[in-house]
């Protein structure tokens, strides 16, 4: 009986694909906001203006794209770690259609103007009450599966998944708390101070667990499987893993340094941002030096290329954000597009590269094929994406020290030097490259959709069968 | 206000709370670590677990140079916390807070600058806005200060006025500039001015005599209605020949200046919906020298009126309200101050 059972491949499937349409668009609105910034005519429409595609973009990114690729990885891996089919496969298609509702929703929603003005919180209540609908059954699938494993052991991958999926219901539930008062319409159970505080607790916890922890868990899986080598160290998986899920909780107070929130909270989100270093690395570690040994690999196989420059651009931008957290960094750099380069090389550089490779890889295995259409546009893809990670990442650094400087400099009689539009038109080269960064890596994921729909017009749906575990040594 | 303490708690309880949490978080990573590092490894071979076929584990050790750099931010951040606030009330030996470091960093570029801009405080306005020196400081603070609204020109936008050229709402005498620097104007047109009965015929009726002042386009037959209505719609502010009045900015019908547009369908809806608008005080920000300095500046812009040659409007000001008598025009506009 157990040999005829197999994996639940089909929602793995939908929402592999759904990551490679979703990071289209989420890209591509992301490629039309920064065109708005240097030809500020592009606002033709009301609904279609810089203020309203701009959540569209992180929305899209994030949780359509960044989203349904954790979706597609932790069921992919939970189940195959568990050596057991997912648990309530009803409830795993709802939380695909739900998923795809609620960002369907998100995209009539924010550009008609309606949004909570919470960043990457926007969504109005009645979406924040569908998305802790799937959210719970999302849970009851993964920690179903977890709970009828046939291992004795739950294997690393699985730590992070589940710590990502426990979290983010409690930040989604806390932050969202709100008082309706239309259809369309609720305001913030919190005010003031405290208000921004929530917000950033959450706002930063969105980056830790969305977008590290639960990436993390992807690594954990996809980066040994591709190497075909064991993780580096358990050791270090176990205290990078505690270590990161308890100071993520406390770094939300570096997004509020001079403002009114008190001394003693600024102080303690700038000195958990510090010791978060470590525990970031540990992650970048484990997984690079998995490779240690198999390094040859590297040369001829683009998916691992991918993983890896995931893992550096991860240490780089962890080493990056709590230097930008001591409070006289973060003079300079806040509110400049230091800012927005810090956050793209986290979200370009890790995670869309780890779930591009990611993708990479489960995409043949659930269409019945031994690999993709074709290598060499993985190989492409590849280059363009991480030249176009390179040139976006510069130019805001460039960009935004220069705005910092700008914006600080006086004259002998101690007025500003420059006006702030001024600072506005130095940044305009810097905003352009930034297009062109941008597009390139637009480019490289619609070169992605040409290999996905190839290598699905060669290939057919095919469920792998259950295997046992193997014995206990 | 004591700003020393900037915790904001309620009870002595979050005090402590804050306190324990924070210390017992920071030093309980330290003891993890340590107690992890001791935990026993194998280096070179795996933990003996296998999931998924080939998945497998090291059991290898904390990278040294990793480890350390762990307990290295521990370390920092607990002697951080001996010198700077972080656990609840407790101020830090440095004493500092940030309202701390503005006010130093405030008094320090006072005492830096402050003669900069002292030495022409005295000065006559005129004499200032002829001072090349003072010129471009004004501009400066100009550019910092009132470009956001006024343009970097000083030549304004629909709703702000143009300090370029020679109308003034308020006035344009040195006393008058500085007055609305200072204090900042909130200006107050009600919804068709002191006659809220209007229909929407009778509004295009004065707006199209209102035009006809201005020498724009307008129809006739409606400015020929429009006239009887103005004395009891508008005139009450904009005077019996529709000059205003400066000493309370109310604006001038008979020129060619118009504030939100001369567009026919602007002012029908200025006249249908009235118009507030508001110039925010920087006499408080800036202080007096600034403020001197930017009188100057914004004097010398082209547009400036010598005291001398200004109409004393000031009086008939108080008068023409108390004239027209209308309900409504309590909330008309007067000067901040």
């Amino acid at each position: 009986m157990q040999s005829q059972a197999t994996y639940n491949y089909k929602v793995v499937r939908q929402f592999a694909v759904m990551t490679v349409i979703w990071g289209i668009v989420g890209m591509l609105v992301g490629v039309i906001v920064a065109s708005q910034l240097v030809w500020p005519e592009l606002n033709v429409l009301e609904w279609l203006s810089y203020g309203r595609l701009r959540p569209l973009h992180t929305n899209a990114v994030i949780f359509a794209f960044g989203g349904c690729a954790l979706f597609a990885t932790s069921y992919y891996s939970v189940q195959r770690t568990c050596h057991t089919p997912l648990f309530a496969p009803g409830l795993a298609a709802f939380t695909f259609w739900g998923w795809q509702l609620i960002i369907v929703l998100a995209a009539v929603t924010l550009p008609l103007g309606m949004t909570t003005g919470k960043e990457y919180a926007e969504l109005e209540w009645p979406i924040d009450i569908l998305i802790t609908l799937v959210w719970v059954s999302y849970a009851i699938v993964f920690f179903g599966t977890l709970m009828t494993r046939k291992t004795p052991h739950i294997y690393v991958a699985n730590w992070f998944f589940g710590g990502f999926i426990l979290t983010v219901a409690v930040l989604h539930l806390v932050n969202s708390a709100e008082i309706p008062v239309t259809l369309f319409k609720s305001y913030s159970a919190y005010a003031g101070v405290q208000d921004a505080m929530v917000q950033w607790w959450y706002g930063h916890n969105a980056v830790g667990f969305f977008l590290t922890a639960g990436f993390l868990g992807m690594m954990y899986y996809f980066v040994p499987k591709q190497a075909g080598r064991p993780v580096y160290s358990y050791r270090l998986s176990v205290v990078h893993f505690w270590a990161l899920v308890f100071t993520y909780m406390w770094a939300g107070p570096h997004h509020l340094h001079y403002t009114a929130l008190p001394d003693w909270t600024q102080s303690l989100g700038m000195l958990f941002s510090l010791i978060l270093l470590a525990p970031s690395w540990g992650g970048m570690i484990n997984g690079i030096m998995t490779l240690s040994g198999a390094w040859h690999k590297l040369r001829d196989d683009p998916i691992l290329k991918f993983m890896i420059t995931s893992l550096s651009f991860y240490g780089m931008s962890t080493f990056e954000g709590p230097m930008m957290s001591i409070k006289t960094v973060n003079a300079l750099s806040h509110y400049t597009d230091w800012t927005v380069g810090h956050v793209h090389s986290g979200a370009l550089g890790w995670v869309a590269m780890i779930a591009i490779g990611c993708t990479y890889y489960i995409l043949p295995r659930v269409f019945g094929r031994t690999e993709m259409y074709s290598i060499k546009l993985i190989n492409v893809h590849f280059w363009v994406a991480t030249l176009g990670t390179v040139l976006y990442i510069a130019a805001m650094w460039i960009a935004g020290v220069m705005q910092g400087l700008m914006w600080r400099a006086t004259n002998p009689d101690g007025t500003l030097t420059y006006s702030f539009v001024e600072s506005v038109k130095a940044t305009y080269p810097f905003w352009t490259i930034r297009i062109v960064g941008g597009l390139l890596f637009l480019v490289g994921m619609i070169i992605m959709a040409y290999n996905m729909f190839k290598t699905i017009g060669q290939g057919k749906a095919v469920d792998a069968p259950v295997l046992a575990p193997a014995a206990a040594h | 206000m004591d700003f020393k303490n900037t915790s904001d708690f309620v009870s002595g309880f979050w005090n402590m709370y804050v306190i324990v949490l924070a210390l017992a978080s920071i030093v309980g990573c330290g003891v993890f670590l340590l107690i992890q590092d001791k935990a026993k490894t194998n280096a070179g071979n795996t933990t003996g677990h296998v999931w998924d076929e080939n998945l497998e584990e090291y059991s290898n050790p904390l990278p040294n140079w990793w480890r350390w750099m762990f307990y290295i931010t521990v370390v920092f951040a607990l002697v951080y916390l001996a010198l700077y606030p972080g656990l609840g009330n407790m101020a830090g030996s440095f004493g500092w807070t940030a309202r701390g470091q503005y006010d130093a960093e405030m008094k320090k570029a006072d005492e830096q600058y402050g003669p900069i801009f002292k030495k022409f405080q005295n000065m006559d306005i005129k004499a200032v806005a002829a001072n090349p020196e003072a010129k471009e400081m004004g501009q400066r603070l100009f550019l910092t200060y009132c470009s956001q609204c006024h343009g970097s020109d000083a030549k304004g936008a629909k709703g702000f006025p143009n300090l370029a050229d020679a109308d003034w709402l308020w006035g344009g005498t040195p006393d008058r500039i500085k007055e609305t620097i200072k204090g900042g104007r909130d200006a107050v047109m009600t919804p068709k001015g002191t006659k809220p009965d209007m229909d929407a015929e009778q509004v295009k009726d004065v707006v199209a005599f209102v035009r006809s002042l201005s020498g724009l386009t307008h129809d006739s037959a409606r400015a020929q209605r429009g006239k009887e209505l103005y004395p009891q719609a508008c005139a009450a502010c904009h005077g019996p020949e529709g000059k205003g009045m400066e000493a309370a900015g109310y604006p001038n019908l008979t020129d060619k200046v118009w504030l939100y547009s001369s567009q026919e369908a602007d002012m029908i809806e200025t006249v249908t919906k009235g118009r507030n608008n508001r110039m925010p005080g920087f006499g408080d920000f800036l202080g007096d020298a600034k403020v001197h300095l930017l009188t100057a500046y914004v004097w010398g812009l082209g547009g400036g009126v010598k005291e001398e040659a200004a109409a004393p409007a000031a009086p008939a000001a108080e008068a023409a309200p108390a004239q027209a008598g209308m309900d409504g025009m309590s909330g008309m506009s007067a000067d901040k101050k």
